[in-house]
């Protein structure tokens, strides 16, 4: 593929502008999201090029613009909300769950909302413990919506069109860590699902199971792996309402060991829901050795470097709780 | 008494705010009631004369249980209303009760102490092929006992000691375990094939003429001779299912399936069968029918089969419809000779007839490449002086 | 474009004939609850009935309202019919939204009622949202926001009033004051009982009106309804009420006083219209006793529908907990 470099930033930035220019019904509102640029960079430039109709800055009022995004999007226009961080979507819990997430079911089918909200999420910036959190899970445990968690380019470029033509909502999480990120960008995709986990990278040994900001240290942790002989599958789950556990199984499978990375804490995290939809299905008679999963420790992130890192899963620990399922000491 | 929320249960009536005889109008209020949220008038809902009042003060009343008796006064000026209208609409059914959606797994008891730990790959695997897993060692996470481990102990298993005896329900279980799993997993398909021995039978009665008696051929040679070329000319029946995929026999081995006296059923290899001269062949056959009923088998004789043959024998059935002996691909059967009417040119006249059934695994081969085995086979029995 | 109301005698029987049909739909409901036919919660408009009916006549087709927990009176100004109104509180198929609502979560499409919340000032955001869209559309629309002095409290009414003012959303906040937040008394929630005042320290312009005069409230709203759609952003009408009844059925309603409740009852809406219409000769006894009549006639049709409606199939259980599409 001989396509451009460019940053994950760059590609979310491409996708909103692309999705205003050709929709009328969508724009993008969110605190400072037009003239300080975003929080992140990600709207940069955006609202010189397409006008404060398009780009709304919003107050700091996240259950009121939030929950302004669904009534839009009730009344037919396909908002994209954006949340500056997972931590702020707490004050607009109330509007996600109990309207974003019940009004089509509530209603009897009458009413959709096709609202996308994206939010930035994870730890990883010595941010602290109230703005480190990685709540993407909680959102999953939510019938009503769809949560997506695109980690490579391709999908930081191309999952809000999709997004955005889903009739339900979506909430895109996108991991601080992986704003800076740079890839190449295939110009022969110009659309992806968001239905299917993707296998990032082929094994034999050992399933690994990741999403979002995890992925690089996983990917990187089979690397190690491969010098040790120990050839590893890594699962990109991109969606985590609903999972895809159609591909996590057939990989466990043939694999029969799986370890799951999910920076969220692991008591009652999106990795105990995935491995208990493997220790409840067929899959359960292929393993060959427990279950496993890396997860963040649980404690509030700490500030100092070495403590954060401390307690966010590492490439080194993925390693290690591979290596311990197929080769036990 | 009314109900006024959904964990009210009961209340106590505390006043009456009427007695018999008094009129009242929809709305007036004809007493109160305590309840664990404080004191709650009762009104009542249509204009009506108090009849009764049934309950006393001081007494608790559970919801829906009757308070007072009243006489409608009202004249139905519409369609009567409820409560003195009698069920004219047949009531609707209750709410569908909810089914259970999904099995909520019973709790699983503590682990005795006494059970081994085995990876349920593993304890599925021991089953199949029969090793108990007492006995193994564990070499996986907590000290289970994985899948390598019962791979090592299914190569490791020492051939039958020459001890004259076996155990034939530990045998019945193995068959029945493999058996099973092989009716549950291969989706088999069967073919048949109806094939004249009158060639073959001649030509053997002519050749045995000139042998002596300790290198007379049997039947049992002809038939596995011409299967085993047949397969070499069809690979695509010989070999393995593992792990998905199909992996070809390196060699025909033809296990043999050899009936044992106590009831038992052993299918031990003949190695590359295809290589073999018709002599060296049945100087093997009866070796290894002697070996099986004597327990003297070699593990390879046991692991190496690539396909499985069974014949019937005399006084037998017609056709069998053999089960695959898994992880192989195929199994084949051969029923009783027969004499049967055989058109020939257009002639009808009587032949020994056997019918040839094949049974194989569908994930691996399909009716054209089963068809083509068949028909090899019947060639080369038809053509005996070339086997 | 203005709309004045025409005080002519069928105006004037309407109001009153919607206003007396919300009152027997009301009372009937209390029945049902307290014979077990409707469940969960249940919240009813007893009193409030002018304010309903003042400001669903002045609003148009393409308008929007956003109601609360207590919205039959909104649902019945609105038009829904009692029918699948009752069905819906008997959480039957033919609900309005096939039971899966109940008495709190009532939702009709074709007439643009967004519920029927059950989050005190939930709804407030949505219909900032619903006008926003409107606005952004080009529509000369309005969304009609219903909501009790209670949501004033929460951050929710401060965050959209002040979005509301910044963006001009073309929003009618009404809000029902009716002295009590479930139990508790407004100053004893309230360091600033004048709700009115707290609109417009976001700028939002406001009037205070007596929601027990349903003519003052068909009023200010064509007053507010008229600046909204001229383009002067959203308006604000305090509306002084009483609740009649407890906040729910389950209430022993041990925060207020019985000659209080009865003091209000006398000047309630209804009384106090009909006593105006018949002192000043616009109605007559027998012209209401029939308007009595036809209401009591249509709730006994509605519970008649209600009774021999039938049930969601479980089967159906998780239908429309996404959607395929957006609905026509």
């Amino acid at each position: 593929m001989s396509g451009e470099v460019i940053t994950y930033r760059e590609a979310v930035r491409r996708a909103i502008r692309e999705a205003i220019q050709r929709d009328p019904r969508v724009f993008l509102m969110g605190e400072d999201v037009g003239r300080y640029g975003g929080c992140y960079a990600v709207t940069k430039g955006l609202l010189e090029e397409l006008g404060e109709d398009r780009i709304r800055d919003t107050p700091l009022s996240e259950s009121a613009f939030v929950g302004a995004g669904i009534g839009a999007a009730m009344a037919g226009m396909r908002p994209i909300v954006e949340v500056m961080t997972v931590n702020f979507s707490l004050l607009a819990l109330d509007q996600i769950v109990n309207n974003a997430a019940t009004i089509p079911h509530m209603s009897g089918g009458q009413f959709a909302v096709p609202v996308v909200i994206r939010m930035a999420t994870g730890a990883g910036k010595q941010l602290a413990a109230q703005h480190s959190h990685s709540l993407e899970g909680w959102y999953a445990h939510v019938p009503g919506l769809r949560i997506l968690a695109p980690a490579t380019i391709e999908d930081a470029r191309h999952m809000l069109g999709a997004a955005l033509a889903d009739p339900n909502p979506v909430l895109i999480f996108e991991h601080v860590m992986l704003y800076n990120l740079e890839g190449e960008l295939d110009p022969a995709v110009s659309a992806v699902d968001i239905a299917r986990a993707r296998v990032r990278r082929a094994g034999r040994d050992v399933t690994l199971v990741s999403y979002g900001g995890s992925l690089g240290k996983t990917l990187a942790a089979a690397e190690t792996l491969a010098a040790d002989g120990i050839e590893a599958e890594v699962i990109d789950l991109r969606v985590l309402r609903p999972l895809d556990m159609a591909t996590v199984e057939a990989s466990v499978a043939r694999t029969r060991r799986c370890v799951i990375v999910d920076e969220g804490w692991r008591s009652g995290s999106l990795a105990a829901e995935i491995g208990m939809r493997l220790a409840e299905g067929p899959a359960f008679f292929e393993l060959d050795a427990p279950l496993a999963r890396v997860c963040s420790a649980e404690v509030p992130i700490p500030y100092a470097a070495h403590m954060e890192q401390a307690a966010l899963p590492q490439p080194a620990t993925i390693a290690a709780t591979a290596r311990g399922l197929v080769k036990p000491a | 008494m009314p109900s006024l929320g959904a964990d009210m249960e009961s209340a106590i009536l505390v006043e009456w705010s009427v007695k018999p005889g008094d009129t009242l109008r929809r709305g007036d209020i004809i007493g109160v009631v305590e309840t664990e949220k404080g004191a709650i008038e009762i009104e009542v809902f249509e204009d009506c004369v108090v009849e009764e009042l049934v309950v006393a003060v001081g007494t608790e009343v559970k919801v829906d249980g009757v308070l007072a008796r009243l006489r409608g006064t009202r004249e139905a000026a519409a369609p009567a209303t409820a409560p003195a209208r009698p069920a004219v609409v047949p009531p609707p059914a209750a709410p569908p009760a909810a089914a259970p959606r999904e099995p909520v797994p019973r709790a699983v008891p503590p682990l005795p102490s006494t059970r081994v730990r085995a990876s349920p790959a593993a304890r599925r695997e021991a089953k199949a092929r029969g090793i108990a897993l007492d006995g193994l060692t564990g070499s996986g996470v907590y000290g289970a006992v994985c899948l390598a481990d019962v791979a090592r102990a299914a190569a490791a298993a020492p051939a039958r000691k020459p001890r004259g005896g076996f155990d034939p329900a530990a045998m019945r279980r193995a068959i029945g375990n493999a058996m099973s799993r092989s009716k549950r997993e291969i989706p088999h398909y069967y073919l048949t094939q109806s094939i004249s021995l009158g060639a073959a039978l001649a030509w053997l009665a002519r050749e045995n003429e000139s042998r002596p008696v300790t290198e007379r051929l049997l039947p049992a040679a002809l038939l596995l001779k011409a299967t085993a070329l047949a397969l070499a000319r069809v690979p695509a029946l010989n070999g393995f299912f593992t792990d998905g995929e199909f992996v070809a026999g390196k060699g025909i081995h033809i296990g043999w399936a050899v009936s044992l006296r106590g009831g038992g059923l052993i299918a031990p290899a003949l190695h590359d069968a295809d290589r073999l001269s018709l002599t060296a062949l049945m100087a093997k056959l009866r070796d290894l029918v002697q070996r099986a009923r004597t327990g003297g088998l070699r593990s390879s004789e046991m692991m190496d089969p690539t396909i499985t043959v069974t014949s019937l024998g005399e006084r037998s059935a017609e056709a069998v419809l053999p089960i695959i002996y898994p992880p192989q691909v195929a199994v084949i059967g051969f029923g009783s000779v027969n004499e049967r009417p055989w058109v020939d040119a257009g002639r009808v006249a009587p032949q020994p007839v056997v019918v040839a059934t094949l049974g194989a695994d569908h994930r691996v081969s399909d009716g054209h490449r089963g068809g083509q085995l068949l028909a090899e086979i019947d060639h080369h029995l038809q053509h005996p002086e070339a086997l | 474009m203005s709309h004045k109301p025409h005080l002519d005698h069928a105006h004037l029987l309407g109001l009153l004939g919607t206003m007396i049909r919300i009152r027997a739909f009301e009372a009937k409901c209390a029945e049902l609850y307290q014979r077990q036919k409707i469940r969960g919660f249940l919240h009813l408009y007893d009193g409030e009935e002018a304010i309903s009916t003042g400001v669903m006549t002045a609003l148009g087709a393409d308008d929007t309202v956003v109601a609360t927990y207590r919205e039959h009176g909104q649902a019945i100004a609105r038009g829904i019919p009692m029918t699948v109104l009752m069905a819906e509180l008997y959480g039957k198929l033919e609900g309005c939204c096939r039971g899966r609502g109940g008495s709190m979560h009532v939702f009709d499409r074709t007439r643009r009622f967004l519920g029927g919340n059950a989050i005190v000032g939930g709804g407030l955001p949505l219909a900032l949202g619903v006008a926003l869209a409107d606005r952004m559309r080009g529509k000369a629309t309005a969304t009609a926001c219903f909501f009790g002095e209670g949501a004033v409290d929460e951050g929710e009414f401060h965050e959209t009033l002040n979005l509301a003012a910044l963006w001009k959303a073309p929003v009618l906040f009404v809000c029902e004051n009716n002295l009590y937040s479930m139990g508790t008394p407004l100053a004893v929630a309230e360091a600033q009982t004048d709700i009115r005042a707290k609109a417009a320290s976001y700028g939002i312009p406001g009037e205070t009106v007596d929601g027990m005069d349903v003519i003052a409230v068909e009023v200010a709203a064509t007053r507010a309804l008229d600046a909204i759609r001229a383009g002067q952003g959203p308006q604000f009408i305090e509306c002084r009420t009483y609740r009649f009844r407890a906040h729910s059925m389950f209430d022993a309603q041990l925060y207020r006083a019985k000659d209080e409740v009865e003091e209000w009852k006398a000047k309630g809406p209804i009384a106090r219209f009909r006593g105006w219409l018949e002192r000043s000769g616009l109605a007559y006894d027998d012209e209401v006793l029939r308007l009595e009549q036809a209401a009591d006639a249509e709730v006994a049709a509605a519970v008649e529908f209600a009774e021999a409606g039938t049930w969601e199939p479980i089967e159906d259980l998780e239908r429309f907990v996404t959607m395929d599409e957006v609905p026509a």
